[in-house]
């Protein structure tokens, strides 16, 4: 059951999203959320509706993938539904005795709850297409300009990769724990509350020892290795855009201008 | 009174592979002293797992005295008690403060007394050789063979009719193995606990089992006394293993018909009365 937690949820393919500089993507995503953020009227968002539309068209990635990643904010995305529609006033549709249904209300709602789906779909887009490691160095080159202004980025990016990369290497480790303890008896459903959060100490406490050493001796590793630091280091897949990356970049950026465009006229 | 494997088949969920076990039917009585050995990935840890209900077959039955072990009213948590198993690495079950209070866990989770519980931990630890003196230290500051006498100790505490244990001896000095083995052989002895024995050296099994089973596949390959299994000594060795270093000397002295032909010495001192006997025929 432990073995079915996955965070990095990369989708395999071969695709030109799945090509596409990592960078190229993770700046198309924050292009895609702010025009998401101007779109305001139906039109607009007819056209936001297109441009993911032909993304998940072209990742090749089966839709039910990211509809998977929604279920994490169904909670949230009733939630703002509801209070959207009921606390918006205007021209009434539906009236109840203590609440009130109104035309404004719903659009919002209904508006609201696309683009909170879309926010979903197109992030998740972008992890299903590209691994782990493409991600973090996208990011560090993305942040390098901030070395200047003293932030480690690339010491962060570095932590990012190294905790991706122990996720599972835990997870393992963990169900090998949880069977050495239910092999003395332990269990770890039963009783109240407060019994199952003491029933995960026979857990926590090896898995956070070895996560310890697993450092530590992961330090060593690397320090025998002559790692100190970003400085000077090169890498051995450079980032390089290349030429559909430039018309990813040339799509969106008539896709942004329709939507600013829109958002004036309209 | 056994433990009985029918036809058992495994397969893990994630993997597109292979089953992990595939038709496995054996039988592990009381008293017997079971080693049982396979190269890397060959499912002797998908085997163990099964005995005391860890892992749910996907095809098979597993009887513990009989008794089907998922049928409703079969409590697991017994069964766990009377089959002991003990993992390869002690890290992955010490959490407690002190090492005695690490060896309770196990009979704390039985539900006996209180008094019940420090008289198995002391005798347990007076069994695996801990002295006093480790009562109150933590699990954590010792040395590895000491650590895993403590893991053995927890699951001895349970008082187990069973004692599974997976690579007791990787990782220790010949001195710490022969300790765990010896260890090992006295609580069959003395006590009467069936030993399960997993382990990569034959030298072990030749010195201390009775009974050898062979994993290859996900199958048993064999299953017989170690000196019958060592005979198939080319066929062991396709399936990435070995024999002991006796059954090879002495196979290939009667190959040269140095030694009489018969069945190949399993340990040490057998060869050498072999040898010996043939020497001094010769003088």
């Amino acid at each position: 059951m432990i073995r079915e937690i996955t965070l990095g949820q990369y989708y395999k393919g071969d695709s030109i999203l799945h090509k596409a500089d990592p960078r190229t993507k993770i700046l198309v995503t924050i292009i895609y959320i702010v025009s998401l953020f101007l779109a305001k009227s139906v039109v607009a968002y007819a056209f936001a509706t297109a441009f993911l539309a032909l993304a998940i068209y072209l990742s090749t990635v089966p839709i039910s993938y990211m509809v998977r990643g929604l279920k994490a904010i169904f909670m949230i995305l009733l939630f703002s539904v509801i209070v959207n529609m009921i606390f918006i006033p205007g021209r009434i549709l539906i009236n109840f005795k203590i609440f009130t249904i109104t035309y404004e209300g719903l659009t919002t709602a209904g508006l609201m709850a696309l683009r909170l789906i879309y926010l979903v779909m197109g992030t998740s887009l972008m992890t299903l297409t590209t691994t782990p490691n493409r991600l973090t160095d996208g990011l560090e080159q993305l942040l390098g300009p901030l070395k200047k202004l003293h932030v480690p980025v690339h010491e962060i990016a570095m932590m990012m990769s190294i905790a991706l990369r122990f996720i599972p290497i835990l997870t393992e480790e963990l169900d090998k724990i949880m069977k050495a303890q239910m092999a003395r008896g332990a269990s770890f459903d039963e009783g109240n509350l407060i019994q199952k959060m003491k029933s995960m100490v026979p857990i926590l406490v090896p898995l956070f020892v070895s996560a310890v050493r697993r450092a530590n001796d992961l330090a060593m590793a690397m320090e025998s290795r002559c790692y100190n630091g970003g400085e000077g280091r090169t890498k051995m897949k450079p980032l390089k855009y290349e030429k559909r990356d430039g018309s990813i970049f040339l799509a969106t950026i008539v896709y942004m201008a329709v939507i600013v465009a829109l958002r004036i006229l309209l | 009174m056994s433990i009985i494997l029918d036809n058992v088949s495994f397969k893990y969920k994630d993997s597109s592979r292979r089953n992990a076990l595939t038709d496995v039917s054996l039988e592990i009585k009381k008293g017997e002293f079971v080693g049982i050995a396979g190269h890397t990935g060959s499912g002797k840890s998908t085997l163990i797992q099964h005995f005391n209900g860890l892992i749910k077959p996907t095809a098979g039955r597993v009887l513990y005295d009989g008794q089907d072990i998922y049928e409703k009213e079969f409590s697991l948590r017994e069964l766990r008690g009377k089959v002991g198993l003990c993992f390869q690495y002690p890290e992955h079950q010490l959490f407690e403060v002190t090492v005695f209070d690490d060896i309770c866990f196990g009979p704390k989770n039985l539900g006996l007394e209180e008094e019940e519980i420090k008289k198995r931990a002391e005798e347990s630890m007076e069994m695996v050789g801990l002295d006093e003196s480790y009562r109150e230290k933590s699990p954590f500051e010792l040395s590895g063979g000491q650590k895993r006498r403590v893991a053995v100790a927890g699951i001895l505490a349970m008082e187990p009719e069973y004692f599974i244990l997976d690579e007791p001896t990787a990782g220790l000095d010949p001195k710490g193995r022969d300790k765990v083995l010896k260890l090992l052989k006295k609580i069959n002895q003395e006590k009467g606990i069936t030993i399960i024995l997993v382990t990569h050296s034959m030298e072990e099994i030749a010195d201390y089992a009775d009974r050898l089973i062979v994993m290859d596949e996900g199958k048993v390959k064999f299953d017989n006394t170690p000196a019958e299994v060592f005979k198939h000594k080319e066929e062991l060795e396709s399936i990435g293993l070995t024999v002991p270093f006796a059954a090879d000397l002495t196979t290939d002295l009667m190959v040269n018909g140095f030694v009489p032909e018969g069945s190949p010495a399993i340990t040490l001192e057998e060869a050498k009365a072999m040898i010996l006997a043939s020497y001094k025929k010769d003088r």
